[in-house]
């Protein structure tokens, strides 16, 4: 329907082909979830004060679904109006019933969310594939499972926030904004939400506008659940809106989670002013791979790393150091893994890899095969077909780069890893830390030791061991230097959204 | 003599394989790729009876089963072989004349292995001189728990040499070697000493195949191929009884092997009651309806 341009390019491997043969024989029948039973309305209006309320301006704009290029739904834009709106209904909700109940009450209500998130996984995950192009397996059962738990997990705080600091009086905050990532759309808004209202705050949050569908069903999850009017309120629009929030008098918190660049301009319009903040920003996660490292399930943990959600993850895994005496060995092996990761349909219970979330994002990633290609990076991308529609990037390799290449420096958000070897586990630690980010980063060796020692010398928010990508409520998340300030997760995300006096 | 030390312990993650195993049982089989593995599968059995209480009239019933699976539908196909005791391997043989069908014996004192080794070789060259074209050897495990390497890699290349044209298969009894690193280092020796195929179990001991330990055994096979362009086949046994589970497998060799496994001259499934559920399951596909399990013979 749309003349944009999806056809992707593809690039000639400069390696000879593998040895194993995974295409022929055999193929998988397609297994799509069906989405019959999911009913998308034409278009979405604004959540304010517990209804829904049509845009100030009534302007809508349209949501595409990434796999096939048509359109999903239309969502409100929302001005200074409604953002002004959406804030006030916040703060009388938050003076009048939210901050004075009873905090076991407010844990019920939290409760009674996480179970009717449960009780309508499969339309979420449907909705999350449909509009943002994450494989079905991925939002069934990553996505939309973490998002009850985080909601569990915070639920049952809300009446022990008296014992969570010991010697500290906590306090909620007011009315907290909230701006999410279209990457995970429901489980950022989980990350939000749930420790807000936990803490008896009130929130006007605001999700990306690829990816509102979700929100916009969380909307009518709330008000099924009957929470009081103004708790929760939720206004769709791009930048504009989101500028509207951070730059709202009567906003007591912002939390972010996006691009490190957005996060600097939200960082610079706070500055000045009593508002407090989290940012989770962007990342350039190292792997390193030791010679001891059990080859074969780290190679998994590689592919979990970079290829999960179509690279589009902040803590993603971009860049692999692997040491230089299995070097070889490891990128024949991942080269080879490649070949049996299915990209395609998200709706495809088979499928490992869906569709870019948006045209922009596919220029940007494409933009990046080309720097690296420019850059004398060789590059390898798996074989396999591509539906013709949509934006789809098959997952990409390169190697021969180095750490003066963009492609090893930059946050590519895609399906693209970059390959350096290293000697000494003191070298890899200094590229492992040559970068603007501390997100994220990983270590395979089958040593212990090892993982101590060299775990604890990155700079990174999160370093995981022998594995890679993995959440839990109960674990804080955030980033050094350029990829954030402050945590989400377990008892440092309370902290965040409360005074303690 | 070869050195213990050429055998390196290759580390295994137990977590991360599990992992990888459930991320693969998670692959949707339906339609047109169910009947094909449901077919595939089934060519793939190594029908089996290994009991005490065997008699010449079960063995030739079974070998009617191996050649003509379910006779109201043709176009099922064979399984690979039956799998006997060395004294059944002559009926066995008689009863297969004609078809491609191959004998398998145990031999080499199974399923302990418990024997001096010039026994296990007399009892392998019985079974071959009976006509088996196929030779399933246990290892000494509680060598290879002693760290005798090369005691196992010498057994396993004495008794291939007592196979001649037979092929054979090794198996590891992976039940009794307790981790992940001591199945790969088993089936690394295996491999090196000339195993045409490592096999799991014999069905005997508790837990018998599973699919991690069949993961890690894959695995072994294909660091084994990038080393020396070799094929060595795969055999999962004890325990797979239904068409769900070998579909599963085979995702598995698919995944890890790709496509020149997919075939039973390198990948069988060893099991006896198996064979019934993949043809109730072929039925059902042909059919759309389920047939109670009487109008599967049993034998």
């Amino acid at each position: 329907m749309s003349e944009t341009k999806t056809k992707e390019t593809t690039y000639k491997p400069t390696s000879p082909n593998s040895k194993l043969d995974f295409a022929s024989l055999w193929e998988y029948s397609e297994a799509p979830e069906s989405s019959a039973n999911l009913e998308i309305k034409d278009k979405y209006d604004l959540f304010i004060g517990g209804k829904f309320v049509k845009p100030s301006k009534d302007r809508y704009f349209k949501s595409i679904n990434p796999s096939s290029n048509e359109e999903v739904t239309q969502f409100a834009e929302a001005t200074q109006k409604d953002v002004d709106k959406a804030v006030k209904a916040a703060r009388k909700a938050f003076k009048g019933e939210w901050s004075d109940l009873n905090p076991s009450s407010r844990g019920k209500y939290i409760y009674r969310i996480a179970r009717m998130l449960q009780e309508r996984a499969r339309e979420f995950a449907i909705a999350e594939s449909i509009d943002g192009g994450k494989p079905i397996r991925e939002s069934r059962d990553v996505d939309i499972p973490l998002a009850a738990a985080y909601f569990f997990y915070y639920a049952g705080w809300a009446d022990k926030l008296e014992y969570a600091f010991p010697g500290k009086k906590p306090e909620a905050l007011g009315v907290c904004g909230q701006i999410i990532p279209w990457n995970f759309p429901l489980l950022m808004l989980a990350w939000k939400i749930a420790p807000a209202l936990a803490c008896g705050n009130t929130v006007v949050l605001k999700p990306a506008e690829t990816t509102s569908l979700t929100a916009m069903m969380f909307a009518e999850l709330v008000k099924d659940a009957g929470l009081p009017d103004g708790v929760v309120n939720i206004v769709t629009g791009a930048g504009q809106t989101g500028a509207e929030i951070v730059n709202h008098k009567d906003i007591d918190k912002i939390a972010f989670t996006g691009s490190t660049n957005v996060g600097k301009i939200i960082q610079k319009s706070l500055a000045g002013t009593d508002k407090k903040y989290t940012l989770e920003l962007g990342g350039k996660g190292a792997l390193i791979l030791f010679e001891d490292a059990p080859i074969d399930q780290a190679v998994e943990g590689i592919i979990n790393a970079i290829y999960f959600n179509q690279g589009h993850v902040c803590c993603a895994g971009s860049r692999l150091l692997v040491q230089e005496n299995i070097a070889d060995k490891v990128i024949m092996k991942l080269k080879d893994r490649l070949e049996t990761l299915i990209v395609g349909d998200p709706l495809d219970k088979n499928t490992d890899i869906g569709a870019i979330n948006s045209k922009e994002q596919f220029d940007r990633v494409n933009s990046y095969l080309e720097l690296g290609v420019e850059e004398g990076a060789e590059v390898y991308q798996s074989k396999c077909s591509v539906p013709e529609n949509g934006y789809f990037i098959r997952p990409t390799l390169f190697t021969n780069v180095s750490q003066s290449n963009r492609v090893v420096q930059e946050e590519i958000f895609g399906p693209v890893l970059t390959v350096q070897s290293f000697r000494t586990a003191d070298e890899a630690i200094e590229k492992a830390n040559n970068t603007p980010f501390g997100l994220a980063g990983g270590v395979w060796t089958d040593k212990g030791s090892k993982i101590f020692k060299v775990g604890s010398a990155l700079r990174s928010g999160v370093v995981w061991a022998n594995t890679y990508n993995k959440f839990d409520p109960t674990s804080p998340f955030g980033g050094y230097k350029e990829s954030g300030v402050g945590r989400e997760g377990g008892l440092h995300g309370l902290s965040a959204y409360l005074n303690l006096k | 003599m070869i050195q213990n030390n050429k055998f390196e312990v290759v580390p295994i993650d137990r977590v991360a394989v599990e992992e990888r195993v459930g991320r693969l049982n998670k692959r949707s089989i339906k339609k047109e790729s169910k009947v094909q593995a449901l077919k595939l599968a089934l060519s793939m059995v190594d029908l089996t009876t290994l009991e005490g209480k065997d008699s010449e009239g079960k063995v030739r019933q079974l070998c009617q089963k191996a050649k003509s699976p379910h006779p109201s539908m043709p176009d099922i196909p064979s399984v690979a072989a039956v799998c006997v005791y060395p004294n059944m391997v002559r009926i066995a043989k008689e009863s297969l004349r004609g078809t491609k069908i191959n004998v398998a014996s145990v031999a080499s004192a199974f399923p302990s292995g418990m024997a001096p080794l010039p026994i296990r070789i007399e009892d392998t060259k019985y079974a071959v001189e009976e006509g088996a074209d196929e030779v399933d050897m246990v290892i000494t495990r509680g060598a290879f728990l002693e760290g005798e390497y090369n005691f196992v890699f010498d057994e396993i290349a004495a008794i291939k040499e007592a196979c001649g044209d037979a092929h054979l298969k090794v198996i590891l009894e992976t039940g009794e070697l307790h981790t992940y690193e001591n199945v790969r280092l088993a089936s690394d020796i295996a491999m090196e000493a000339g195993a045409d195929f490592i096999k799991t179990s014999t069905g005997k001991i508790s837990p018998a195949a599973t699919q991690p330990v069949t993961l890690v055994m894959l695995e072994a096979i294909r660091d084994f191929y990038y080393k020396t362009d070799k094929m060595v086949g795969m055999k999962p046994a004890g325990g797979i009884r239904t068409a769900k589970q070998a579909i599963q497998y085979l995702v598995l060799v698919k995944e890890t092997l790709g496509a020149a496994w997919l075939n039973n001259e390198y990948f069988r499934f060893g099991a006896s009651s198996l064979a019934n559920d993949l043809l109730m399951q072929i039925v059902k596909q042909q059919t759309g309806h389920y047939q109670g399990p009487d109008y599967f013979s049993i034998d």
